[in-house]
């Protein structure tokens, strides 16, 4: 996919110009943006998702939704279990049928097969960690980078380290044990070797689920930090129930209820909203009481 | 990080392995073989060059494909074909047509006289067959016991059809009596080691094939669509191409084996490409290791080699043994022959973790100190 497929629509220079308080890019030290190529020419990617609606046999698990995913942000996406953040990801990644619209660079995602969707800029990850667990972290990250090769290149062996993936290697700091087997890493390595994979692929919209469940504390904050420092050139999509880390971390906070967006906005907005507390925010105190 | 040497062993050590086999197939057997002994290794490696395309299906692709024997027998009786032709002489019809029928050859038969047609039709032919065959099963996403059930079927459905076309295909006799080879006669035991040659040749030609795959991106990125197929979706890639392509390469793998039986068994029939011949291609890339390089051309030649030594000397009871070796892999080596390495070496660490280790006992030791504190 070209890099300059997308339209000039946002006259905004920097992210979060649209006047989201904690929108602003995280001031990043001495880490270098592997492509600032949109931003350099003034170009910003939206995600807009207009009526999406998921309907499983009458059950509609995602009804009507609008939402706007903007260039720079780390937007989460929370609401109780069965709100619908899945299916509506699963949706948008060609998983599941939806109905509606959901543009992103003039092409309309619900209209696309998955691995086109990601072609056209769109990763994910899975609940669950999914690497390949028999090949090591560089074979990882080296399939990944495929969608930028010639396919008929894939019948040769891999000669030098494609620089991308040096490049995410060092970004997700993985670099030391870049010949170990995957399936021996920990946990949180491999979360952060999945969310390499997407920066290897060049996604442009990444939607990541609960990546930071059943992380230690700290593999948390270094998640966190790893997110911010990649957020600047792309959208970032953090489906988590873990709300501490939202309250870090979020520069733009959307609540899903019942398949619909219950409310939007920044961390402060969400937590002073009534609607929020009493749906969602109310069951997750009920929860933590309990446990 | 493993030292250079060691990572280069990794890479090329295959190759040392080739060469070895090279020797003994090409330089060491022609020599010291009688005829037969030779002429029988001839017909295992040519049912090792389709367990290769198996092993490369089935080990790194993850497709059980039950029914390698119609990609066999395609190629197999495009030779037949060809070499019948030869042996009834220009403008002739073969003499099983005369017996069966009316003595007039189908349309079909004409273009196998021709022999680079007879060479070109061995690779294409089964190449679009698997390709229209992989692609109607794989882009719906059929895998697993389904596509196994599918693919033995095939094979049922391909020997019955010979078997009812007895005018054109010989029938259950299958295709046999050839005289010559391109030319060659095949009743000169100096022809018939050349034959020999050509398909051990081809073992080792195929083995370096798959060398190159199993290490290239295309072999990483096989195992990974085996391993996990919807994650490569969201990878960009579409796993039905990836495994398209392993299936064509393992059907034309098939093709080139079977052609190369004919002249070296002097026959084929429905009982070389039905589904107990199909099954046996299975069973021998089991046995050696499916996933392994050298794992289904050891175990072809090990299958083969056991069938007729064991059915020499218990001509009734050869199907048992061959059962019971199958059982004995599947329960003891699900790795095949070939993982026997690495699982003795695993079993040493595994031996040793018994015993508990000193920090381990630090461990627990700790542990309850921390308790007691608590």
């Amino acid at each position: 996919m070209s890099e300059a497929s997308g339209t000039d629509r946002a006259s905004a220079s920097e992210p979060g110009g649209d006047g989201v308080p904690g929108a602003q890019p995280p001031s990043v030290n001495g880490v270098s943006e592997a492509s600032g190529t949109d931003r350099a020419s003034g170009t910003e990617d939206v995600l807009d998702v207009r009526k999406l609606t998921v309907d499983f046999d009458g059950f509609k698990a995602v009804n009507g939704v609008d939402l706007t995913f903007l260039q720079g942000r780390l937007h989460f996406l929370i609401g109780p279990n069965g709100a619908g953040k899945t299916t509506l990801v699963d949706a948008l990644t060609g998983l599941v049928r939806g109905s509606g619209e959901a543009v992103f660079r003039d092409r309309d995602l619900l209209t696309m097969k998955s691995h086109k969707i990601v072609r056209h800029g769109i990763g994910r990850t899975f609940q669950t960690a999914t690497v390949f667990e028999r090949l090591s972290v560089l074979q990882n990250l080296d399939i990944a980078a495929g969608v930028h090769r010639r396919t008929i290149t894939s019948i040769f062996a891999r000669g030098k380290v494609p620089e991308r993936v040096e490049e995410a290697l060092e970004t997700i700091g993985l670099t030391s044990l870049a010949h170990r087997q995957a399936g021996i890493l920990a946990h949180g390595q491999k979360q952060w070797l999945e969310v390499g994979m997407l920066l290897v692929q060049d996604a442009k919209v990444m939607f990541l689920d609960e990546t930071v469940a059943g992380m230690s504390a700290a593999e948390r904050e270094e998640t966190g930090d790893l997110l911010k420092r990649i957020v600047a050139d792309r959208t970032i999509v953090v489906i988590e129930h873990d709300m501490e880390f939202m309250r870090r971390y979020a520069d733009f906070v959307t609540v899903m209820h019942s398949g619909a967006v219950l409310a939007e906005g920044t961390v402060a907005e969400i937590q002073a909203d009534e609607h929020v507390q009493q749906v969602y925010l109310g069951t997750v105190t009920e929860v933590a009481a309990r446990a | 990080m493993m030292a250079l040497p060691a990572r280069l062993l990794k890479s090329y050590g295959p190759l040392i392995a080739i060469g070895l086999i090279a020797y003994v197939l090409l330089g060491w057997a022609p020599g010291s073989l009688s005829a037969f002994r030779l002429g029988n290794l001839g017909k295992y490696c040519a049912l090792a060059l389709a367990s290769m395309g198996i092993g490369l299906a089935w080990g790194r692709g993850g497709m059980l494909v039950m029914g390698q024997g119609v990609f066999f027998g395609l190629g197999g009786y495009a030779m037949a074909m060809h070499m019948k032709l030869e042996a009834a002489g220009p403008g002739n019809v073969p003499d099983f047509m005369q017996l069966y029928g009316d003595g007039t050859m189908p349309s079909w038969w004409e273009p196998f006289r021709n022999g680079p047609f007879t060479i070109v039709a061995i690779i294409v032919l089964p190449a679009l067959v698997a390709y229209v065959l992989g692609y109607a099963i794989l882009k719906r996403r059929v895998k697993g016991a389904y596509l196994a059930i599918l693919t033995q079927a095939l094979a049922v459905a391909f020997a019955t059809l010979l078997i009812a076309t007895i005018k054109q295909t010989g029938g259950f006799n299958g295709l046999n009596t050839f005289t010559t080879f391109f030319g060659h006669n095949l009743y000169d035991p100096e022809v018939k080691k050349n034959v020999y040659r050509i398909a051990a040749g081809f073992v080792v030609v195929f083995l370096l094939i798959l060398w190159q795959l199993y290490r290239s991106r295309f072999g990483e990125l096989l195992v990974a669509t085996r391993d996990a197929e919807e994650r490569i979706r969201f990878l960009g890639y579409d796993p039905a191409n990836i495994k398209l392509v392993a299936f064509v390469v393992a059907a034309v793998m098939a093709s080139v084996g079977g052609a190369i039986f004919v002249p070296i068994a002097g026959i084929i029939g429905p009982t070389n490409v039905d589904a107990a011949a199909s099954i046996l291609l299975i069973a021998g890339v089991a046995l050696g290791g499916r996933s392994s390089l050298f794992g289904p051309v050891l175990g072809a030649i090990a299958v083969g080699y056991g069938r007729s030594a064991l059915s020499e000397k218990f001509p009734t009871r050869w199907t048992y043994f061959q059962g019971a070796l199958f059982i004995v892999v599947v329960l003891l080596l699900p790795g095949g022959v070939a993982s026997v390495g690495s699982r003795l070496k695993s079993v040493g660490p595994k031996l040793k973790s018994l015993l508990p280790s000193k920090a381990a006992i630090a461990d627990v030791e700790h542990a309850q100190a921390e308790e007691a504190l608590a």
